[in-house]
């Protein structure tokens, strides 16, 4: 990752906001992040902390109202989208930016055939005909592992099994050779044997066609295998961010910690109890003005409950290109 | 699906029967006499021989063959013999009305033209009202145009037509004069200024009717799209980068279209069984009017008949229903 190459995505202090009845829910908070062309981006956090949210809000695919993304740039290739209309920005989805949901078994049209699935954004985006976005269709099955691919276009989704139908997605998503796959916990509804296939699917086509990934987990494990760096939200905010190794052989946020903790072991001494972080993410009814991890954390401070702790970078380097977390509290002063 | 088809059409054949038998015997133990409509000067013999001249002293299980013989054989034969000019029936003994002594297949025959314009283009309009609002009003929740839409069929669908029907008569064939408020039977179209006159005629009942039938089938395409507009394969489709119109129009709307379909396939037989009331109202001599005074003058013959055509009617599209299922919903097979 030479550091004067220019980032494929670039988001800066993303803020979006639920409008509800109850008021307003902060769900993303200034959240900054980029992606290198060809890296793949470990996105982890416990549910509700904001990870589907913020990739969601890149490319307006939140249902507005209730959502509202109110401040911040995503540059895409330098073009700031957020900024472009709608019409521009559906040009974007599904040509430029592809994405892959975490339910399979719900996330493809029951009455349309998959061939049909797979066309749709060929004729939408490169204006191929019919006969020649078949052909790409099928050339697509083929390259996602589906075996028959011509005869199988004619199949409904629910001639599919879930393991095939993620691998569908994910032939949609790579329709239009996007430059950015977001996977939103793209194997989480899957058995833990066809979630490795689908794993092991991602890196070779990553290797093939080099596009650049966001992939959204909240298994660590998956993760270690799997990313060139880890960023991890809590919170709706990005608390650590880090190379994958440094993340793992040096956590420094008390969350990231935590969350390392819970991975439970198959080898070794069998602890009695799964490790669990006692407590509830937090709902963020306003901008926050505290860490929003102090509740639940052990080392919290009183500067904790006065100030949201900025992210600050470990070592040398920017902040977003090294190894950073937003935390106030020093792990080597205690340590000592 | 054929053999699917084949084998509901023979089930059908049981059922039918069994119904037929219901009917039967259901109108036939009610309290009422073929001589209601005698007047009481006729001497008792006289009635008695009636009576018996009408058949209506036999056994009931003999009725009730003679009956089925007729509706299934002998009336088909004679309706077939009418419009080919055949001699297949020959003169064998038709199923009179005990009212109008006529032929209750003729006489039924004589009504359905009037039932299937005004009801059948009030069912037609309704559809084709309801659908675009139904999407709209779903795409648009809560919106201005939704609210409207959810009052309007609020009104539609709990103003009973005998109201909404009289109201319209008071407005504009009383006051305003703009259309009839007897519904002309014996008017031919042969001109453009007979057909103003149909259309003229037309119009009320059919917005009467039209109202209540776009009201009903308004709210099923709204909460149907509604339940589609929030799946998952909505945000697919929106995050493959398609047009609204493409992710609505298509994606959604052909989602929502399967329970919806199906309603509007159930509600055909009631356009035949005609709108007894509304009928009554505009004085349209459709069958919903011609069933009413059959019960009125106790005519057991004509009232087992349509009963039990509307019953067959139920039947069929019941199997229509299930078939069009099956076509819009490929992950239903029935093979």
């Amino acid at each position: 990752m030479p550091d004067g190459a220019m980032p494929v995505l670039d988001v800066r202090g993303l803020k979006t906001v639920f409008r509800t009845r109850g008021g307003e829910v902060h769900a993303v908070n200034a959240v900054s992040f980029h992606l290198m062309p060809g890296e793949l981006l470990g996105v982890v956090g416990e549910s509700g902390s904001g990870k589907s949210v913020t990739m969601m809000s890149l490319i307006g695919l939140l249902p507005s109202p209730p959502a509202d993304v109110r401040e911040g740039q995503v540059l895409l290739g330098g073009v700031d989208i957020l900024k472009v209309s709608p019409e521009e920005l559906r040009r974007v989805r599904g040509a430029r930016i592809g994405f892959v949901f975490q339910d399979p078994m719900t996330s493809l049209n029951p009455v349309f055939t998959v061939g049909n699935q797979i066309i749709e954004p060929l004729r939408a985006h490169m204006g191929l005909n019919k006969a020649q976005a078949e052909a790409r269709a099928v050339e697509l099955l083929e390259l996602v592992g589906i075996p028959d691919a011509r005869n199988r276009l004619r199949s409904y989704p629910h001639q599919f099994s879930g393991g095939m139908r993620q691998r569908v997605m994910i032939a949609i998503a790579l329709a239009c050779d996007p430059e950015v796959l977001i996977a939103d916990e793209p194997t989480t509804a899957l058995d833990v044997t066809i979630q490795a296939q689908i794993i092991e699917l991602v890196k070779e086509l990553r290797h093939k066609l080099g596009m650049a990934i966001v992939w959204i987990t909240h298994d660590l494990g998956v993760i270690a295998g799997i990313a060139d760096r880890v960023m991890v939200m809590y919170g709706g905010q990005v608390v650590e961010q880090a190379p994958v190794k440094d993340l793992f052989a040096d956590p420094r946020h008390p969350y990231t910690r935590a969350l390392l903790k819970t991975i439970p072991k198959v080898s070794g001494v069998r602890e009695a109890r799964l490790q669990v972080i006692d407590g509830q993410p937090p709902i963020l009814a306003g901008a926050p003005t505290a860490c929003p991890f102090r509740a639940r954390c052990a080392h919290a401070f009183a500067r904790c409950h006065a100030e949201n702790p900025q992210r600050r970078a470990i070592g040398a380097g920017r902040v977003g290109y090294g190894h950073d977390v937003a935390c106030h509290w020093d792990p080597e002063a205690t340590d000592a | 699906m054929l053999t699917f088809t084949i084998r509901r059409l023979l089930l059908a054949i049981p059922t039918l029967l069994f119904i037929s038998l219901i009917i039967f015997l259901l109108l036939d133990m009610a309290p009422g006499s073929p001589m209601s409509q005698i007047p009481l000067t006729v001497p008792l013999e006289v009635r008695l021989k009636m009576i018996e001249a009408l058949g209506a002293n036999d056994p009931i299980f003999f009725r009730y063959i003679n009956w089925l013989h007729k509706f299934f054989v002998i009336e088909p034969l004679h309706v077939f013999d009418g419009l080919f000019g055949t001699t297949f029936a020959g003169d064998s003994l038709r199923e009179l009305s005990w009212q109008s002594r006529s032929p209750v297949a003729d006489v039924i025959a004589q009504r359905i033209p009037q039932t299937l314009t005004v009801i059948g283009m009030s069912y037609l309009l309704g559809i084709l009202i309801a659908l675009p609002i139904g999407i709209y009003s779903a795409y648009r929740q809560y919106s201005w145009f939704d609210q409207l839409g959810t009052f309007i069929s609020m009104i539609g669908f709990s103003v009973p037509t005998f109201f909404t029907g009289v109201l319209l008569i008071v407005v504009f064939s009383v006051k305003l004069h703009w259309f009839p408020s007897i519904y002309d039977t014996t008017l031919k179209v042969t001109d453009w200024a007979s057909f103003g006159k149909q259309v003229k005629q037309m119009t009320m009942p059919v917005a009467v009717l039209g109202l209540y039938n776009a009201a009903q089938i308004s709210r099923y395409m709204r909460s149907s799209m509604l339940e589609n507009l929030t799946q998952d394969y909505v945000r697919t489709a929106r995050a493959k980068g398609l047009s609204e119109r493409v992710v609505v129009l298509k994606h959604v709307l052909r989602n929502s279209l399967i329970p919806v379909v199906t309603v509007i396939a159930l509600g055909i037989p009631t356009i035949f069984g005609g709108a007894i009331i509304t009928e009554q109202v505009f004085k349209v001599n459709g069958l919903g009017q011609l069933l009413i005074t059959a019960i009125y003058a106790n005519d057991l013959p004509m009232v087992q008949t349509l009963t039990f055509i509307f019953a067959v009617l139920i039947v069929l599209f019941n199997l229509v229903a299930d078939i069009l299922y099956g076509i819009l919903d490929p992950r239903i097979r029935y093979d």
